[in-house]
Parts: structure tokens; sequence; C-alpha cells
């Protein structure tokens, strides 16, 4: 038999799809849209910031402003064109209230205007902070819930300066974030810079070449930024170079709950400086840590607990607002406040809408259960602010 | 100088990893006039396959060893499916039928295991260092790259120079009807050689797992240099092939190690490590240029 294509059932499928998107603002549910990696060998990251926001959500009780929300997940797959034309869609396709998300600054950079200024949509990054959108390029419509690149380092170079290490190598990866990590440790380290060598992102996993200039070159400490499968991979090869007996690593992002258990005992004793511990002793952060680790026997990581916050901090300006988002003005003013209960505890936004936060440095030890986690040993620096704001034409 | 003698050994140990790839790739482009864009997947699947059965056994080296028929067989049922029907084929007919090998394969890993990479992690055996000359560590397990490399190498010497499947190897890269008519079995040959070229692939592919990582599409990047040796040494020659794999290994570390250094000198640091692997690379594409007007079917190529 066959089907014509446009029989009758066809043509009420058609209508009932009509009618089905005309508007009923009552009922219609908040959407979010949250951008990540899920693919890919960096897709780890992505599943955590997911699980956190699942978890985001059973707190809620799946309702922001008494209105019930929806969140649609897309894959960047690691790529800047590819994350800015998933952005473009969940902003002119699926009309989302908020975008959150975004791992990479490439990736963030990309996607900015489309989502800002093209789509009037407000962005919270809950990861990537590249220098340019804390400066020159600030927006009304982007708010972090993390931090600015240069600040985790500066954090850093603080520490290293009251630990007395002389001299550093550094390491990192060449793109947007990878020279902002650079610059940051540069900005407060006092030492002696030895020397800085960028690799090629994300395609060089194999470091022989850098850590035998390491080697020839004797320094205090090597300083390294390498997210998710590169830090797995550039832990392994210092410990296979032997270098991890004579030159200690410093590292920011780049030994965590997601590279640990690869790492395993290889990244014990490593120092480490973050905005958010698992142990930090708030309420909201115990609860969190807890209820995770019950789910997915594994703890999360920073980049969990900052898409964690992303959603908070949405939900508290739709709580605010009792659910009516339509007036742009009031819903960012709400969250300029970020009145909610971060898992870093309580912060307040700079003018360029970053937040004005504490930094604490982490080791990498076992807990009680012989499970890789990293705890926090000193706080590095205390309301920090980062190094762009004064840039930034907002007032 | 130590640390010159570890660059440069960086540089054989990626060399050789590249002379597994562009062997196999080289004796079916010469001996069966394939142009076989999948060699890259097979060093993939040479990874993937090791992933699972270091997995399953539980030891390196065993997982290693098993993995090595497994791809044998992969390489001959691909030969049997796929690359028979081609051989009497043009040129472009391969370049798409293989091509899409490639995304087959990509499909497949990711239905089979899952679009996040794997990694394996480096033998306990081989985890420490060894001191090469007194005072200069290198890697065990680089070491071992280059040992097991150049006695892979070795062994191909010997088969191609002493043995009667050499002999068959050689006569067919220089003239295949011949040996056709002479009353070879072609088609066993074929089979074979296509299936040592998976071996050395897959060999290629699981030695590297544990210094990059087990992904998707990991063999893409790689092939494209490979098809750049087998070009530089001239198609159909393994002796090529070492010759310029070794030489494009060097190069590539010069771009990586010493390159940035220099460039520092008068370059932000930034600009000047995005430069020196750009540099490099081109310098391996003018080597092949040059190679090319120089002797137009490559260093050790037959000449017709």
């Amino acid at each position: 038999m066959k089907t014509k294509l446009f029989g009758p059932t066809t043509i009420a499928a058609l209508a009932t799809l009509g009618l089905g998107s005309l508007p009923v603002m009552a009922q219609s549910p908040i959407k979010i849209g949250f951008v990540s990696t899920f693919s890919g060998p960096q897709a780890a990251i992505g599943e955590d910031m997911r699980r956190s926001v699942e978890l985001a959500k059973e707190h809620l009780g799946g309702k922001m402003g008494g209105k019930p929300f929806e969140i649609i997940y897309e894959d960047d797959t690691f790529k800047p064109d590819v994350g800015k034309a998933r952005s473009e869609k969940l902003v002119l396709q699926d009309k989302v209230d908020f975008i959150g998300g975004y791992i990479w600054s490439n990736v963030l950079l990309a996607s900015l205007k489309t989502v800002t200024d093209e789509g009037n949509t407000i962005l919270v990054s809950a990861n990537a902070g590249p220098s340019q959108i804390a400066g020159e390029l600030c927006n009304k419509n982007f708010f972090s819930t993390s931090w600015q690149n240069d600040q985790t380092p500066m954090a850093m170079g603080e520490y290293l300066n009251t630990k007395g290490v002389k001299s550093l190598y550094l390491v990192g990866p060449n793109y947007a974030a990878g020279k902002d990590m650079l610059a940051g440790v540069k900005r407060t380290y006092k030492g002696t810079i030895v020397n800085e060598d960028f690799t090629k992102w994300p395609d060089q996993l194999d470091f022989s070449a850098e850590l035998a200039k390491i080697a020839a070159a004797k320094p205090d400490g090597i300083f390294i930024f390498y997210p998710g499968a590169h830090g797995v991979q550039f832990v392994k090869q210092w410990a296979q170079s032997g270098l991890n007996k004579t030159v200690p690593l410093y590292q920011v992002f780049s030994i965590d709950a997601i590279t640990l258990p690869q790492q395993g005992d290889l990244a014990l004793g490593t120092l480490g400086a973050q905005e958010w511990v698992n142990d930090l002793p708030n309420e909201q952060n115990k609860r969190y840590v807890a209820d995770f680790k019950k789910k997915h026997n594994v703890y999360p990581s920073y980049y969990g607990a900052q898409s964690y916050d992303a959603i908070m901090l949405m939900a508290s300006a739709a709580d605010a607002l009792k659910g009516d988002l339509s007036n742009k003005d009031k819903v960012r003013a709400e969250m300029k406040k970020a009145n909610f209960k971060s898992l870093r505890g309580d912060f307040k936004y700079n003018t360029n809408q970053f937040p004005i936060q504490n930094f604490y440095i982490q080791e990498a030890v076992k807990d009680a259960g012989g499970m890789m986690t990293v705890k926090t040993i000193a706080t590095a620096v205390k309301d920090a602010k980062d190094p762009y704001y004064e840039k930034c034409p907002m007032k | 100088m130590d640390y010159l003698l570890i660059q440069m050994l960086n540089g054989v140990q990626l060399g050789l990893l590249m002379f597994l790839l562009a062997a196999g790739l080289t004796l079916t482009f010469g001996i069966m006039d394939l142009v076989n864009l999948a060699h890259g997947s097979l060093y993939m699947m040479g990874a993937y396959i090791a992933w699972t059965l270091i997995g399953l056994t539980d030891s390196f080296v065993l997982g290693a060893l098993l993995a090595l028929p497994v791809t044998f067989l992969l390489g001959i049922a691909v030969e049997v499916v796929v690359m028979r029907r081609l051989y009497a084929r043009d040129h472009l007919d391969q370049v798409l039928a293989t091509f899409g090998l490639i995304l087959f394969f990509n499909e497949l890993v990711r239905a089979v295991w899952g679009p996040a990479g794997k990694s394996i992690a480096v033998p306990a055996l081989l985890s420490h260092t060894v001191e090469i000359l007194p005072g200069v560590l290198y890697p065990a397990y680089r070491f071992a790259i280059i040992v097991v490399g150049a006695l892979v190498a070795l062994f191909l010497a010997w088969l191609v120079a002493r043995t009667r499947l050499g002999m068959l190897i050689r006569a067919g890269a220089s003239n295949r009807r011949m040996i056709g008519a002479l009353g070879v079995n072609i088609e066993l040959l074929f089979s074979l050689v296509f299936g040592l070229g998976a071996v050395f692939a897959g060999l290629a592919g699981l030695m590297a797992a544990p210094i990059s990582s087990v992904k998707i599409g990991m063999g893409d990047d790689i092939l494209i240099l490979a098809l750049v040796i087998i070009v530089i040494g001239g198609i159909g020659s393994i002796k090529g092939a070492f010759v310029a794999a070794m030489v494009v290994g060097q190069i590539d570390i010069v771009g990586r190690a010493f390159l940035p250094d220099f460039l520092k000198t008068f370059m932000a640091p930034a600009a000047a490590s995005s430069a020196a692997p750009a540099i490099s690379q081109v310098l391996v594409y003018v080597l092949m240029a040059g190679v090319l007007v120089w002797r137009p079917t490559g260093l050790f190529g037959q000449r017709n």
C-alpha cells in the first residue's frame, strides 16, 4: 500500500503540532541551554557538569520561580565552531531563557556575541573565563560562576612566593586560556621564570620534548595548566621521565576529580590552586558533595560545582521575580546580587560580573577509603578581583 | 650534549612509530597499487583492540601480543571484503572507498567503545627511567618503543631481502603483472601483505597509546605524515620509508624542541610556540617537494 505524502493523518498531525507550539505563557517552563563537551577525550568533564546540573535540578525540586524548568544539553565536541553553532541553535530555535556551561575559553569566545548580543540571552559561564570578557569585551548579559583565567594561577604564584620556590618552568597549551594562565602566574610570582613553553592545543599529548628541556634547565618547580585528558598525560609523562623525583609539579586545573582516577598515586602530594574544594566547610557544599558521591561513587570537581552554582544563580533571579523573566533588565539586576548559596560560600559580583572570591591551595591525597582526592591546605588569597575589571566599560 | 641526545632519541622514537605506519602503507601502495587512506584506521583499531585485551588479560605485554594477531585477521578481513574489489579500479575510486572505511571505523569505534577516549597505562615494568649514558636518563617506555621499532625494521629488512616472500614483494613492487603471469598466487600474496601492513599499523597504534591517548580519529592526523614519508622515501621501498621516517622524526623534534627557543629570542613566547610547529611542518613539505624535483619517484623508488 502506498502512503500519500499529505494524507489526512499527516495534515491532522501537522495541525496538532501547530497548535502545540502556540504560546501558552502561564504553563510554559523556563528553558535553560547548557553547552559543554559530551563526546571525545574530554567528555568526562562534560559528564561531571551534567551530573551537577541534574543534582541542582533535584535540589530545586525541578522548579525555579514557581515554574518547572527544563535543561537542553548541547555538545560542543571540543570545537569552537561547533560550540557557536550549538549556541545559536539554543538561542534561535529553542529560545532559551538562559545559557550556561562552556568549559573552553576558545569555545566561549566564539559563542559569546551570538548569545549575548544577537540573541540578547543571558549567558552564565560555568568554567571558561577568558581575559577579553573580563576586560574590554565585558557584557551585561554575561555572568561567571567560575573565575577569570588569570586568577587561579595568580593565587598559585602568591603561594609559591611564600613557599620560597626560587625558579619556575612554565608549560601550557597554546590557546586563549593557556596564554591567560601563564600570564597569570607571571603577574604574582616573584622568582625567576626559567622558560615558558606553549604546546599545540589540543593535538599535542606527547610532552617528551618539553620534559627533556625541563630536565636540562633544572628549575625549582614546574608550573602547568593542562585540563582534563591532557593533565593525565602530562602527569604520567612527568613521572615516567623521572622528574617527579627531582622537580616538583605545581598546577592549576590539571589534577582534579576528573583526572585523579587516572593519575592515581603519581599525583600524590602535588599542589594546586582552586576557588572551590570539595571539603569547603559550608552546609550547601557538604550536601552537594555527599549527594553527588552517593549517586556516582566519585568526587565532584570544580567544573561540577561551578555548574551547580550557575543553575542556582539562574534560580535566584527567577525566584526573586516569581518566574517572570520577560524583563531582562530586572533579571540582570537580580543576578548581579549573587543572592544564592554558592558552594564556595557567599561572594559578590565585580563590575564586570565576575566573582570577587577566595582562592585556596589544595593537595592531592588519598581519602579514608583509599580514593584519590584533593583537600584544602591553605587560603592563598582573599576576596580577589581579576586584573582586567578596570578595562570593562560597565560600572 | 645530554639534552641534544635526549631530543634526538625523542625524534628517533617518533620516527620509528611513523615508520611502522608507513611500512604497511608503502607496501600496499607499491605492490598492490592501492591508495589506502584507511591505514590510519588500522592504527586506531590496533590501539582499541589492545585496550580491550589489556583489560581482559590484566597485562600490557600479553594484551599487546594478543592484539597483533587480531589486527592481522582484521587486516585480512578488510582486504577480502573491501580492498579486493578495488585493485582493478582507478585511484579516485580507491580514495573514495577507503575514505568511506575511515568513517565506518570511526563510527564502529563510537558504537563499540563509546565516544570518550580510552587510556592505556604504561606497564609498571617500564614506568621508570633507564640510564642510557652515565647521568643521562631516558623514560624506559620510550626506550622500549625504540627497541621494538628497530627490531621490526630489522625484521622487515630481512623479510624483504632474504626470504621468498620478500622476493615476491620486491618483484610485485616493480612489476605486478609479470609475477602474476609467472604463476604466483597474487591473491594470497596481497592478503598477506595487507595483513602484515595492518599488524605494523596496529603495533604503532598500541605502542603510541600510552604516550598519547586512544581516541576516535587518532590515526587520521598521523596518516598524512605517513603518506608524505612514503612519497619522500619512494613508493614501495621499505628502506625509503625508514630513511624518510627518521628524517621527518628529527625535523619534528627540531620544530618542537629547538626552534621555539630560537624564535623566542625575537618573538613573544606564545607566538614563537605557534610559529615553530608550523615552520617544521612546512619544512617537511618543502623536503617532499625538493625530493620530488630531484628524484620524482622518491629517494629509493623504482624508476620506470
